[in-house]
């Protein structure tokens, strides 16, 4: 399953940085960060349960940057 | 401006005046360095902060690192001269991070600005939609609850929200936000209509068809925003050249901020440290990536949202990337480079033209077969059905009847010879139609697909764009072709395919061509998908309201016209051109300004030129990509 996400971020290479850190969350099986757009666009392993992988990835990438912001509708 | 940025703004103005009156303030020694602590805090708390948190998790090598380290290292020089005695200097690290935060807040404004450019270039999404009451009365929905069937209103000036088949009304229609074409289409009741076009003149009532997550507008937009998460190869290098490059420049400044005070203690001279942290420090400023790391995406977003101006939608950057190094160009014939429509082209009378044309039209006025409405059309008046009577089709010959009395036959060579006439030899190619009347032989018209108006400066374009070799394949027969090829200066072409054969030819191509040269291949869409995803670029063209075509293509042409293919080229040229400017400049500075730091030649002036700089300049050049020429977006 896809999704996309909008989200929040100042520069460019922290949305870098957000795109790493999420590919690292369990669950996630792709993921990429357009700083561009200002959004996220998260591909789900199989079985994954998304609003929980999204809490973690979303924990994740407060972690390397802590001034962005994924909208979890 | 963001809140956010504002509030950045304030701060900068804040922390330059306190910055300029601390330089005309008498005082001395440590309560100096207090003062400047004040201006410092206010411009880089939230850098410092950043950066102790990248710290805590781990996340080190980043630019906030960077500034962090250099500014209070040379905040701490400054003290440690103030305790030996020596002026200490302060003004350097707050400059530092001032000039830091001036080039972030440059870089965050200008961003979001041509975000919003490219945006409003795009700007198709259809907000409402208007849905007659009871009364007669106007009610304004969402999109996205209107039904499939449902009958919406749109007025002069409104966006058709939703796909849908006009009912009541005609108007004309603005389609240039989808396809660049700035003349309108006209419109009337039971023709079709695509969401995303504006209505210009007359109301009109439409039957929806689809939903509106399903409608045209919805597709393009789809794929439009989705198309930066395609990243282009140079993308993925900046991002991986990044990952190394921060940590190296890290350790090169530790080594040079310790290495030669130490070689030099070893040797019995004065260890130098303070000259060797200031040459560490200012390496440390230059080395910021951010200039790539900004700039390469942004043009590549530029690139996209300027061609999308134009009516070329490209779906990703690697895609974009990927036409520049076009050298073959394979086109399909019939709807590409022809119109795929058959129209009369030549007319050969032994009568007056116009009686042939004529009397062929009302021979033909009962079939529907394409040919008989090519003659109906040429023919250009409407036809009195009684005028003709006794109509016998002869299966694979042609038809006769009797028109205003007259005994017409009009068909191919094998009904002209039935008759006992003998038809004279055509010397174009196409479909030709003997005509004799009253057993005589009256002539005969030519009708064959005409090549479109544009067709032959596109191919020229390519060629000028550098592309090395086209190719035309065709179902059709080899003198058509071979004519069409020879019309417009193709380089090979390939006639008699059969839809499979195609593939094979496009195979052969790829396994000519070297491997940094791209294959692209053209088509209208219509039954070669699988060329268009086995060819490294597959351009659908005419795509205006076709989802296979907008699904199986990497690049979408949205109107008919062959000349965007050239144009999308030297888009994608001119981005990729400012992309290695952008890289090589940066690089470059940075290189000599890191020789000139390390050699303590370059101060942390030059420094701050070399980060922020480097990054507004590269970040303009970026913002260039946009721009695609009006002449030739026109065309």
């Amino acid at each position: 399953m896809k999704k996309t996400y909008k989200i929040e971020v100042d520069c460019a290479n922290c949305a870098l940085k957000m795109e790493e850190a999420a590919r690292k969350v369990d669950g996630v099986s792709e993921v990429t960060v357009s700083f561009m757009t200002q959004k996220m666009k998260v591909e789900f392993a199989d079985g994954a349960e998304e609003k929980g992988v999204m809490q973690a990835v979303r924990k994740a990438c407060k972690k390397v940057e802590d001034d962005c912001e994924i909208f979890l509708d | 401006m963001t809140k956010k940025q504002k509030k950045v703004l304030y701060r900068i103005i804040i922390a330059g005046i306190l910055m300029v009156g601390l330089h005309f303030v008498p005082v001395e020694g440590y309560f100096r360095f207090g003062l400047y602590l004040i201006p410092y805090v206010i411009i880089g708390y939230d850098i410092l902060r950043k950066a102790a948190l990248g710290i805590i998790h781990g996340e080190v090598f980043d630019e906030n690192f960077l500034m962090a380290v250099a500014t209070v290292g040379a905040m701490l020089l400054g003290v440690y001269n103030e305790a030996n005695g020596r002026e200490g200097e302060f003004a350097e690290g707050v400059a530092v991070m001032l000039f830091y935060q001036i080039g972030e807040l440059f870089q965050a404004v200008a961003v979001g600005k041509s975000r919003k450019n490219i945006s409003a270039l795009m700007d198709i999404r259809p907000d409402y939609a208007n849905i007659e009451d009871g009364e007669g009365n106007l009610e304004q929905v969402d999109p996205d609850d209107v039904e499939v069937g449902t009958c919406i209103v749109v007025q002069p000036g409104e966006k058709i929200p939703i796909d849908g088949i006009v009912l009541e009304g005609s108007s004309s229609l603005n389609t240039s936000a989808l396809t660049g074409e700035s003349v309108p289409r006209e419109v009337s009741e039971g023709e079709a209509v695509i969401s995303g076009c504006v209505n210009l003149s007359g109301l009109l009532k439409i039957r929806t068809t689809k939903e509106f997550g399903e409608s045209t507008v919805s597709k393009i937009l789809d794929l439009v925003e989705n198309s930066s998460m395609k990243k282009a190869r140079t993308e993925n290098f900046i991002t991986k050249f990044a990952r190394f490059y921060t940590p190296a420049v890290c350790y090169s400044a530790l080594a040079l901020a310790v290495l030669p005070p130490l070689v030099n203690l070893l040797l019995g001279n004065p260890a130098g440290w303070s000259s060797w942290i200031i040459r560490a420090l200012t390496f440390l400023v230059i080395s910021c990536p951010c200039a790539l790391v900004i700039s390469i995406p942004l043009s590549f977003f530029g690139g996209i949202g300027g061609a999308s101006s134009c009516g070329i939608l490209v779906k990703g950057s690697n895609y974009l990337e990927a036409l520049a190094r076009t050298k073959y160009v394979v086109f399909d014939k019939t709807g590409t480079l022809t119109k795929g429509v058959f129209q009369v082209t030549e007319v050969h009378p032994v009568l007056p033209s116009e009686e042939l044309l004529e009397l062929a039209a009302c021979a033909e006025s009962y079939s529907t077969h394409p040919i008989s409405k090519s003659l109906r059309e040429a023919y250009g008046r409407e036809i009195v059905k009684s005028r003709v009577t006794q109509v016998e089709e002869i299966g694979g010959h042609g038809v006769t009847a009797l028109v205003d009395g007259k005994e017409v036959a009009a068909g191919n060579e094998k009904l002209m010879r039935k008759l006992g006439l003998v038809p004279e030899q055509s010397t174009g190619t196409g479909t030709i139609v003997h005509v004799a009347v009253d057993g005589s032989y009256a002539g005969y018209i030519l009708i064959a697909d005409v090549v479109k108006e544009q067709s032959a400066e596109a191919i020229a374009a390519l060629k000028a764009a550098g592309v090395k070799k086209t190719v035309m394949l065709t179902g059709d027969s080899r003198a058509v072709a071979d004519q069409v090829a020879k019309e417009l200066k193709l380089d090979e072409v390939k006639s008699e395919l059969l839809p499979g054969d195609k593939v094979g030819a496009v195979e052969a191509l790829l396994a000519e061509k070297s491997p940094g040269e791209n294959l692209a291949f053209v088509g209208d869409g219509i039954n070669d998908a699988p060329v268009l995803s086995r060819a490294d670029i597959g351009v659908a063209m005419g795509a205006l309201g076709s989802d296979a075509a907008i699904e199986a293509a990497d690049i979408v042409l949205m109107d008919d016209n062959p000349l965007k293919l050239a144009l999308a080229m030297r888009i994608s040229r001119k981005c990729l051109r400012i992309v290695y400017e952008n890289i090589v400049f940066a690089l470059a500075v940075k290189a000599l300004c890191l020789i000139l730091g390390a050699f303590g030649i370059a101060n942390m002036w030059i420094a701050i030129f070399a980060d922020v700089g480097v990054m507004v300049l590269a970040v303009l050049n970026a913002v260039r990509c946009l721009k695609v020429k009006a002449r030739t977006a026109r065309r």
